[in-house]
């Protein structure tokens, strides 16, 4: 128990999660874990065609194969689906075309999994393969039959907040640069598995690893045209998220189908191979920069343009596109900004979010152009950011509202630690030093459907022996939300976090939340937690004041007791409280909601980049890299993350490491191409990423800025420090070995071509010509007019 | 309906029989028909190590092996780390240093390291890197995991 002269019991420490013992000993039940009695095993049929007609399929001899219960095809799931209301485009089994080598085209639920895949060989399909579209510039060139309607423009948008182009002429310098991030995958360690069950009362449950219960809940609906509330929708903890299971997937929708026509329970568990393709991860996306600077490296206007490759359906894509423009700006002070965005439909598996969205791409962009800036300009790559950081509690010329902004403090913490400046002069041959910094969400300040309800909810119910149920619907993915929700529960009641019952995640039981995406769960559900926490205190306080003959604002909860802070010896336990509290008016509960505040700004696609505060994140990366070979490896990573307040620290550690290992990943080995639509390398030794071995040793540092309007004042860890390290690697590599890597992954063998090359660079030189659709100009907030 | 054939297997150190289809992996027998669904797969093709156990005292990838093989030999999955309700020390210092996060490659990387602290109850970090390599995690960046393994070590490495 904290003593009186602590702020907080259990905000602020290092506890073990309430999780953790069930993790460790084996205990939690993934979904693949569940086997109802008498169930079923699915399985999908998926196109080898990466497009193409389907002119008929056969289900016949499958359908006779003992043992087989039930093949789907199309017609069976014929209502389109997606998971924005702007791109319902998808189906769960292809009916009249395949748009990617993977596409789900058939189903069957069969005894065993080795009878379902039997029966998977006895389906015929007729296809009439289509040209395919494999790349940005395919997809802008077009054909007599595009992806989906008339042109494979998913896409388009172009805002300006200012003059960008006067501006551009009125600076002293610029420059442009074209890069380009190549697509990758979340690869979490569990593939993705839904169990579904028909119950003879007409309603059905599903179990399914999914970050975002609450929208495959309004899609079961969508889809099986059932009214949501014969639908029960559990998400079971995910083994592994990073942005790949918050999408609507086929297998859940198919697995739910499966169930109601054989009246059995069935589960369908994705092979690793099917993870690959049904991916929805980072986005390929080519990028043009320009920047206008001052004399002294002040920018004075940005205009960024980027070609997202979509894959073939749209998936999160709409707020992807938008994302590769947003946040520019939430770093750097920039006047005047330009962005013009688009994604394109390619035949190749949806890209969708991954730890990041959307915003890793155009960070790596734009913190090597930085780098390139700074020495044309004479700067050192830190003074350059310096000269022009956003300042806390600001508005960004895109409508963005800054609160809480620890930027300088995580750059001055790297760069003092890692002794960046004193150092990167004189490395010794083949190391190297570089710097990045970055900005996050906490959370999007929209839902994903448009409503006026709140974001998430929590209800707390508290039984005669000090017990407190939680309820929410936000579901642990390994990022810990089940001790966020807990330990604010905790703090404000003043009990222990083993006093706390949790439920999650289960549309039946628990009030909504809309998911672990966007980093929004510590901010979102903590807030929803603590206001529940608040209610119910208050209550307790309002008997417990009675008893004790004093008034309710003496009160103080801790360590089980309820007493006064004038006379801490006088006080009730907290059961007790518990009790007169029933006595006086029944079941003591409570329930709390969170809402963000309207941010967005007054133009068109201002509803994504609004988030009711930021995170922040700067890297120093060390690398030592092999001018023979071309290999780099990275020995060291120094790493700041501003997260508001560490709820719990080793919990907020453990996110920025995981971010920093797979940034490394993806900087420098991971990538999800294709050949004829193929995935290259749709296995775990194939798609290479980082071991053990290849663990750096990391210096996390953790800024803590109290935002105004956090739970306890914290703000996200999940996804930001990724951003940073990705550019940091590259900009180390030019300080190694002098030469420019402007694309991710930078793999051994263009380290070796940048070294042979006459300009020293491996990376896009220019973007293909598209004409965006006009400029919406949008109004600039008043702080940035006449600037 | 496959023919079936008995196996008899020597899990946790309890004598267990089964009747299962000859081509069962022991990674599906250990899941689908010994109830231990603490093991889990993340390939099934011996790349992961997500699933894996021990035989014999070494780290064994359970979804390359046929259960007839392993007639007499030690198994030991997460369910056998425990002695009764008191964890292993392993156990205790993952969940204390944050190292399992989704949980899901953790059984695996309990018992590698349970092998290591068996052979090296006091292993540098080069040889807990070494140990652990094969065995993939895509949360921790497996810093809390070296840790935890260290602190594993320190307090004795063995149930007390």
């Amino acid at each position: 128990m904290a003593t009186l002269a602590e702020e907080f019991s259990i905000v602020g420490k290092s506890l073990t999660k309430p999780d953790a013992f069930a993790k460790v000993s084996g205990q939690t039940k993934f979904a693949d874990d569940l086997a109802p009695p008498r169930m079923l095993y699915g399985r999908i049929l998926r196109s080898p065609h990466p497009h193409a007609r389907i002119l008929g399929i056969d289900t016949a001899r499958a359908r006779s194969l003992p043992g087989v219960l039930a093949v789907l095809t199309g017609d069976d799931l014929p209502v389109k689906f997606g998971i924005l209301p702007v791109s319902q485009d998808e189906e769960a089994l292809a009916r009249e075309k395949v748009r990617y080598v993977g596409d789900p085209i058939a189903a069957v639920a069969a005894t065993d999994e080795w009878i379902a895949d039997d029966a998977l060989d006895l389906i015929e399909v007729q296809f009439n393969a289509l040209p395919s579209f494999m790349s940005i510039p395919d997809a802008i060139a077009g054909g007599e039959e595009p992806i989906h309607g008339r042109s494979n423009v998913h896409k388009a948008v172009a805002l300006e907040f200012g003059d960008t182009e006067a501006a551009m002429r009125a600076s002293a310098h610029s420059r442009e640069d074209v890069v380009f991030f190549e697509g990758n995958t979340h690869l979490p360690m569990e593939q993705h598995a839904a169990v579904a069950q028909y119950g003879a009362d007409g309603k059905l449950t599903l179990w399914t690893s999914s970050q975002t219960p609450h929208y495959v809940h309004r899609a079961l609906g969508k889809v099986l045209e059932l009214p949501m509330s014969r639908i029960r929708v559990i998400a079971t903890p995910n083994g592994g998220g990073f942005g790949g299971k918050s999408d609507i997937f086929s297998h859940e929708l198919v697995a739910a189908k499966l169930a109601i026509v054989t009246g059995r329970p069935v589960k369908i568990t994705l092979t690793r191979e099917e993870v690959f393709y049904a991916h929805r991860g980072r986005h390929p996306v080519l990028m043009k920069v320009k920047t206008g600077f001052s004399k002294d490296g002040r920018i004075t206007a940005m205009q960024f343009q980027s070609f997202l490759d979509g894959g073939g359906y749209g998936s999160y894509g709409v707020a992807t596109t938008y994302y590769t423009g947003a946040l520019q700006t939430t770093t750097y002070a920039v006047p005047r900004y330009r962005f013009e965005g688009v994604r394109l439909f390619t035949n190749k598996p949806p890209c969708g979010p991954k730890r990041g969205h959307g915003t890793p791409q155009p960070r790596f962009a734009l913190e090597i152009h930085l780098d390139k800036a700074a020495e044309e300009l004479g700067l050192d790559p830190v003074e350059i950011r310096r000269r022009n950081l956003v300042k806390p509690d600001s508005r960004t010329v895109n409508w963005l509202r800054i609160t809480s902004c620890g930027l300088e403090a995580c750059i001055n913490k790297v760069v003092e630690e890692s002794r960046f400046l004193e150092r990167r002069r004189a490395m010794p041959p083949g190391r190297g030093l570089g710097f990045a910094i970055s900005s996050y969400l906490t959370g999007a300040g929209t839902a994903i459907y448009w409503n006026d309800m709140p974001h998430s909810e929590v209800q707390l119910r508290l039984d005669r022996n000090g017990g407190v149920a939680l309820l929410c619907g936000a579901i642990d993915i390994g990022q810990g939300s089940d001790h966020i929700l807990a330990a604010i529960v905790a703090e404000v009641l003043g009990v222990e976090l083993e006093d706390i019952q949790l439920t999650t995640a289960d549309t039946d039981l628990t009030p909504i939340d809309l998911g672990s995406y966007s980093s929004r769960v510590t901010f979102m559900a903590g807030n929803a937690a603590k206001a529940a926490a608040e209610k119910v205190r208050d209550r307790l306080f309002g008997a417990a004041a009675k008893a004790l003959h004093c008034d309710a604002d003496d009160l103080l909860a801790r360590g089980r007791r309820i007493f006064r802070r004038s006379r801490p010896e006088d006080g009730l336990g907290f059961a007790q409280a518990v009790q007169l509290a029933e006595a006086e008016s029944g079941v003591v509960s409570g329930t709390g909601s969170y809402t963000p505040p309207r941010l967005a700004g007054p133009y068109k696609g201002s509803g994504v980049g609004p988030s009711p505060a930021y995170s922040y994140s700067a890297a120093v990366v060390e690398v030592d890299c092999d001018a023979r070979t071309g290999e780099v490896r990275v020995p060291e990573v120094w790493i700041a993350h501003d997260i508001g307040r560490a709820i719990n620290p080793v919990l907020v550690e453990g996110q920025v490491e995981g971010s920093v290992y797979m940034a490394l990943g993806e900087a420098l080995m991971e990538e999800q191409t294709f050949r004829l639509g193929l995935h290259k390398f749709p296995s775990l030794l194939e798609y290479k990423s980082p071991t053990a071995l290849e663990a750096p040793v990391m210096h996390t540092y953790l800024v803590e800025t109290i935002d105004r309007e956090g739970p306890f004042g914290a703000k996200e860890a999940g996804q930001g420090p990724l951003l940073p390290v990705i550019p940091a690697v590259a900009n180390a590599v030019y300080n190694a070995l002098g030469v420019r890597i402007d694309e991710v992954p930078i793999t051994p063998d263009k380290v070796l071509k940048a070294l042979n090359d006459k300009e020293k660079r491996v990376g896009p030189k220019s973007v293909p010509a598209f004409t965006f659709p006009r400029l919406i100009e949008s109004d600039v907030p008043e702080e940035w007019r006449g600037k | 309906m496959a023919d079936r054939v008995a196996v008899r297997l020597r899990v946790n150190g309890e004598d267990m029989a089964v009747m299962v289809p000859p081509y069962k992996t022991l990674l599906e027998v250990l899941r689908e028909d010994l109830g231990l669904t603490g093991t889990k797969h993340g390939c099934e093709l011996g790349e992961c190590s997500t699933c894996g156990v021990l035989v014999d005292g070494k780290p064994f990838l359970s979804c390359l092996a046929i259960p007839l093989d392993l007639e007499g030999r030690e198994i030991v999955t997460v369910e056998g780390m425990a002695s009764g309700s008191r964890p292993h020390p392993l156990q205790v210092a993952f969940a204390e240093l944050g190292a399992a996060q989704c949980g899901y490659c953790t059984p695996a990387m309990l018992l590698t390291a349970m092998a290591l602290l068996d052979r090296n109850p006091n292993p540098s970090r080069e040889a807990i890197k070494d140990a652990l390599s094969g065995v993939l995690c895509r949360c921790t960046g497996y810093v809390k995991i070296f840790e935890a393994v260290e602190l594993a070590a320190s307090r004795g490495g063995h149930p007390g």
